[in-house]
């Protein structure tokens, strides 16, 4: 897992992963690019990420992919992103593209839904919480 | 003493509080007006970990965060 403040250099990361693959035999690789995009007048969108809770996160679908014989890659921003720049890339390798395919969505929509990260929209240099978009985490309102 | 930080978009400073378990954490911050649009959309976690119990028993020293709705990517 990588963080990085502001936007990512995608180019760098993806041709990176696939040189560190690129003797392991991996038939697949799927490498899935968000992208900032220019919507209700934002200039930016901005991110905070709790590391402890996301490392967790994140080796949990470590352990699932070797499961599979897979590998689960990602990398966010930290802070400003503008729009048309990517605020996050992820990435599976596997052995045949099946489970490659599939892993990608259920990776992507997880991490939508409960990696510890919140976004803000940046307009006219303020950050407004993107709370109409945002997802209670599993086991959200324990404390109600 | 624990103590409870708020992550994200809450915007409060981490407070420290008794508690033996996460049902009185619950019902300290019930007495706080600035948290009840919070609490109900907010997950827990007790040093780092995820929790989902409110019996949940506390020690000394523990850390509990208070985690709002998400939207990484």
């Amino acid at each position: 897992m990588e963080l990085y403040s502001g936007p990512l250099d995608t180019k760098e990361i993806f041709g990176r992963w696939l040189d560190e693959q690129a003797e392991s035999n991996y038939g697949a690789y799927i490498p899935f690019v968000g992208t900032i995009r220019a919507e209700d007048d934002i200039e930016a969108l901005s991110f905070d990420i709790y590391e402890p809770v996301l490392q967790k996160w994140f080796d949990e679908w470590q352990e699932k992919a070797k499961a599979l014989g897979a590998v689960v890659k990602m990398a966010h921003a930290i802070g400003d992103v503008p729009v048309h720049t990517s605020s996050y890339v992820s990435a599976v390798f596997s052995p045949k593209r099946r489970v490659a395919l599939e892993l990608i969505d259920e990776f992507v929509e997880d991490f939508k839904a409960n990696a510890p990260i919140w976004k803000y929209d940046v307009k006219h240099g303020k950050r407004i919480y993107a709370a109409d978009r945002s997802t209670p985490m599993n086991g959200a309102g324990l404390l109600k | 003493m624990i103590k409870v930080e708020f992550l994200g978009p809450i915007g409060k400073s981490p407070i420290e509080m008794e508690a033996k378990t996460l049902a009185d954490v619950s019902a300290k911050l019930k007495e706080d007006n600035t948290l009840t649009d919070w609490l109900d959309k907010c997950a827990v976690a007790l040093n780092d970990t995820m929790v989902n119990d409110l019996s949940t028993v506390l020690q000394d020293g523990d850390r509990v965060s208070i985690l709002p709705p998400v939207c990484g990517g």
